[in-house]
């Protein structure tokens, strides 16, 4: 994460005049967004907002869409990167487009997290014990089973899955799928 | 017979919801096309012109025009991106929406630069393009084009109508979400079946879209904090766009800033929304804007932005423009919003809403000691040409202001041309300056002077419509003439023909080192008398000023047809003053003899 200084050029000059030090602040740093957005259940809403974030040149780091209580209304869960300005671009221009019927930003509040992880490892007969010892420590699931591969179910936060991959990736990883990340608020 | 609506809006309709409704749109039971539920819905929206082109997924519609004898007039164009040009003049020269009527394929594409051109200078139009039957869709079947697909990111908001029971409230909703907020294109795709498929006919009163708000009033604590900047500041400056006028606020900025004594610079968009001619008058800023407008800006203490966008050709480079100054952005797109330039009171809301509620927060101020530096920028360097008794673009806008007293609807293409009107033009009223700013479409200016023609000749009104041209973008949308003849339009074009691609000739010599690479059109460009004669206008052509003032006498004569006047002019004329793209605002280029160092 870079920690680049974003002040507007404006507030740069009116430092600079104020005789202030211009120093990266906290605000001006990237970080990573957890945006929830409801929308329309329409793959028309859908493709209008990825399409806000290419045409704008936003970054999507993970997106997973799925219907809510209401049949109408999808619900998008959007990981994203940037600065402050950035991200508050990001928020009106979701909020601007008529399918969009509510934004929110959960960076800042507590929240949930889950991510669901499929991955198919190759084992031999030396290796099979120390998968499953890897696979205890992070609560995985052993779904399928054939002679040569096993494949775990894994949930969790992102960065649990993160680690997990990364310790399996010493074995014969063939295939990994990620859900990507759903997420909810914390009631106080 | 039921009418089984969507689960949106209620259908509390009858009959007397229609104006003017005929009788036999009060029988709730009766079945109709696809098509006719189209033509009926555009009465009922008020539609009183449509510019189309028909074709083959559009034939019912046409058939059943031909039929019905619908309560609106349709304008048969010779090119999609004209009719799409035109409903956007028609758009801005009444504030009601623009509609447009084309085919699947080609006839959406065609449009698709009309479509891009509205979504930058928020112009309220709705296309209407065919599709083929909803069977083949994805089929890459004969003139299939995903104009959903293709616009995608050029329209505020676009439909595909899959059931012919969804039309009607599509029509309404592509009206509302056009005309509403900040103005922007619609696009509503219409499969061939569903045009043909029957439906009762029942057009909605309301609209209901949960995730659709329209900004209204600002909100009170921002306010009081905008009229304490105000009364804080010692130079305060409006800066005022394009919203403005599509807000109709024109007359109680003027009022408000006369009552402050506030100083006035307007965007391109927003000349006309403050007397040109007022002492308080900085006229156009940015790019080609006035140098007393940029001092004004580069010096003031506060901005109170007004409808506008902080575009890069009002700024220039970001990090030096308006040093000193806070900033007021009063606006109704929220992502305008600190987007370029951080707000430091940020009012989201209606500009007109907004506006009535500053004006009794605001007293009087004493702004005498600031006015009288920007006079003094203003005898530093005024607008002017040189005066040799050649003819010159300049002096042909003059005459046409003096012609017309700037009592008319002004509509230009893009390029030297539309800067030096925006200078010499001196516009008074709102929605008389009428141009492609945002996206810079040449060929835009004929077509839209039709579409405002239609427009004044709709509401009754006699201000005559000038279209002023280069003689590039002239020739791209030529072809509309003959539309215009044809409905007798006393349009006056003036085509000021340097046989050169002025504006980026222009470049080309200051920052290109004359290479001048591609821009001479004097081989190409047709006899502008005989191209008019062809399109059954009138053709004049001009080589003097005394010649000029002659065939502008003369076309004002003519009230039953377009003249098209051409002014030829010298090829090396430029528009100063200039700040170079990506320069400080400060640092304009004022005549040739500056140096030429911005390379």
């Amino acid at each position: 994460m870079a920690d680049t200084l974003v002040l507007t050029p404006q507030q740069i000059i009116r430092k600079k005049a104020a005789g202030e030090p211009i120093q990266p602040d906290d605000s001006a740093m990237t970080r990573r967004h957890m945006i929830v957005v409801l929308v329309e259940n329409s793959i028309g809403a859908f493709i209008r907002v990825v399409n806000m974030f290419s045409a704008r040149g936003f970054n999507i780091d993970s997106i997973t869409v799925g219907p809510t209580e209401d049949p109408n209304v999808s619900r998008m869960n959007i990981a994203t990167a940037g600065n402050s300005r950035i991200i508050s671009q990001i928020l009106r221009q979701l909020s601007r487009l008529v399918d969009t019927i509510e934004v929110t930003d959960l960076t800042t509040t507590d929240f949930v997290e889950r991510e669901l992880c499929l991955l198919k490892v190759c084992y031999t007969k030396d290796s099979r014990s120390e998968i499953l010892d890897v696979s205890n420590v992070f609560r995985g699931k052993v779904v399928d089973i054939t002679k040569k591969t096993m494949t775990f179910e894994l949930r969790g936060p992102s960065q649990k899955i993160d680690a997990f991959i990364d310790m399996m990736l010493s074995h014969n990883v063939v295939e990994v799928a990620r859900s990507g990340r759903v997420v909810m608020q914390r009631d106080a | 017979m039921t009418y089984d609506v969507h689960t949106k809006v209620q259908p509390v309709v009858t009959g007397d919801a229609l104006p003017e409704a005929r009788p036999e749109l009060t029988t709730k039971s009766q079945y109709m096309s696809g098509a006719e539920i189209l033509l009926r819905s555009l009465e009922a929206e008020g539609v009183k012109v449509v510019f189309g082109y028909p074709g083959g997924a559009v034939i019912k519609v046409y058939d059943e025009m031909h039929r019905i004898k619908p309560r609106f007039e349709h304008i048969l164009v010779r090119h999609e991106q004209g009719g799409t040009h035109a409903a956007e003049g028609y758009a801005k020269a009444t504030g009601k929406v623009g509609t447009v009527l084309v085919t699947s394929g080609p006839g959406a594409t065609n449009t698709v630069t009309g479509i891009a051109d509205a979504y930058m200078d928020s112009v309220p139009i709705v296309v209407f393009t065919g599709q083929v039957p909803t069977g083949l869709i994805g089929n890459d079947a004969f003139q299939e084009c995903d104009a959903i697909g293709v616009t995608r990111s050029i329209t505020k908001h676009s439909y595909l109508v899959r059931d012919v029971s969804d039309l009607a409230r599509t029509v309404k909703e592509a009206y509302h979400i056009a005309r509403t907020g900040r103005p922007g294109p619609v696009l509503v795709d219409l499969p061939k079946d569903v045009l043909l498929a029957e439906a009762p006919f029942l057009y909605p009163e309301t609209v209901n879209m949960r995730g659709y708000a329209v900004p209204g009033e600002g909100r009170p604590e921002k306010l009081q904090r905008a009229a304490q900047m105000i009364a804080e500041s010692e130079r305060p400056l409006f800066y005022v766009g394009g919203g403005a006028v599509n807000s109709d606020s024109s007359e109680l900025l003027t009022d408000i800033a006369r009552y402050t004594g506030i100083p006035v610079t307007t965007t391109l968009h927003g000349l006309g929304a403050f007397p040109e001619e007022d002492p308080l008058a900085l006229r156009m800023l940015g790019m080609h804007g006035t140098w007393w407008a940029n001092q004004a800006i580069q010096h003031c203490d506060l901005i109170i932005a007004v409808g506008a966008r902080f575009d890069d050709r009002v700024t220039g480079k970001l990090d030096s423009w308006a040093p000193h100054a806070k900033v007021i952005h009063i606006e109704i797109d929220q992502s305008c919003i600190s987007k370029n330039v951080f707000a430091d009171c940020a009012i989201l809301g209606d500009v007109r809403s907004v506006l009535e509620q500053l004006q009794p927060m605001v007293g009087p101020k004493d702004t005498t000691k600031w006015l009288k530096q920007i006079d003094v920028w203003r005898q530093e360097c005024p607008l002017q040409y040189e005066q040799d008794g050649k003819l010159r673009a300049q002096g042909v806008i003059e005459q046409l202001r003096d012609k017309t007293g700037g009592d008319a609807i002004v509509i230009t293409d893009v390029g030297q041309h539309q800067m030096w009107t925006a200078q010499y033009f001196r516009f008074l009223y709102a929605r008389t300056h009428i141009t492609s700013g945002g996206l810079g479409t040449m060929g835009f200016g004929m077509p839209a002077a039709m579409g405002a023609a239609l427009g004044m000749r709709e509401i009754g009104s006699s201000r005559p419509v000038v279209c002023i041209s280069g003689d590039g973008g002239f020739v791209m949308n030529a072809q509309e003439m003959s539309v215009a003849a044809a409905h007798k339009l006393p349009l006056k074009l003036a085509v000021i023909n340097n046989r050169f691609l002025g504006m980026v000739r222009q470049w080309q010599e200051l920052f290109h080192k004359e290479r001048y690479s591609h821009t001479d059109l004097s081989d190409t460009n047709p006899d502008f008398v005989k191209l008019a004669e062809a399109h059954h206008c009138v053709g004049l052509s001009a080589k003097t000023p005394e010649e000029a003032q002659q065939i502008i006498d003369e076309a004002w004569k003519v009230t039953d047809r377009p003249v098209l006047m051409e002014f030829q002019v010298a090829k090396e004329e430029m528009v100063f003053p200039m700040v170079p793209a990506g320069a400080a605002t400060g640092e304009m280029i004022t005549d040739r003899i500056t140096p030429n160092s911005f390379v």
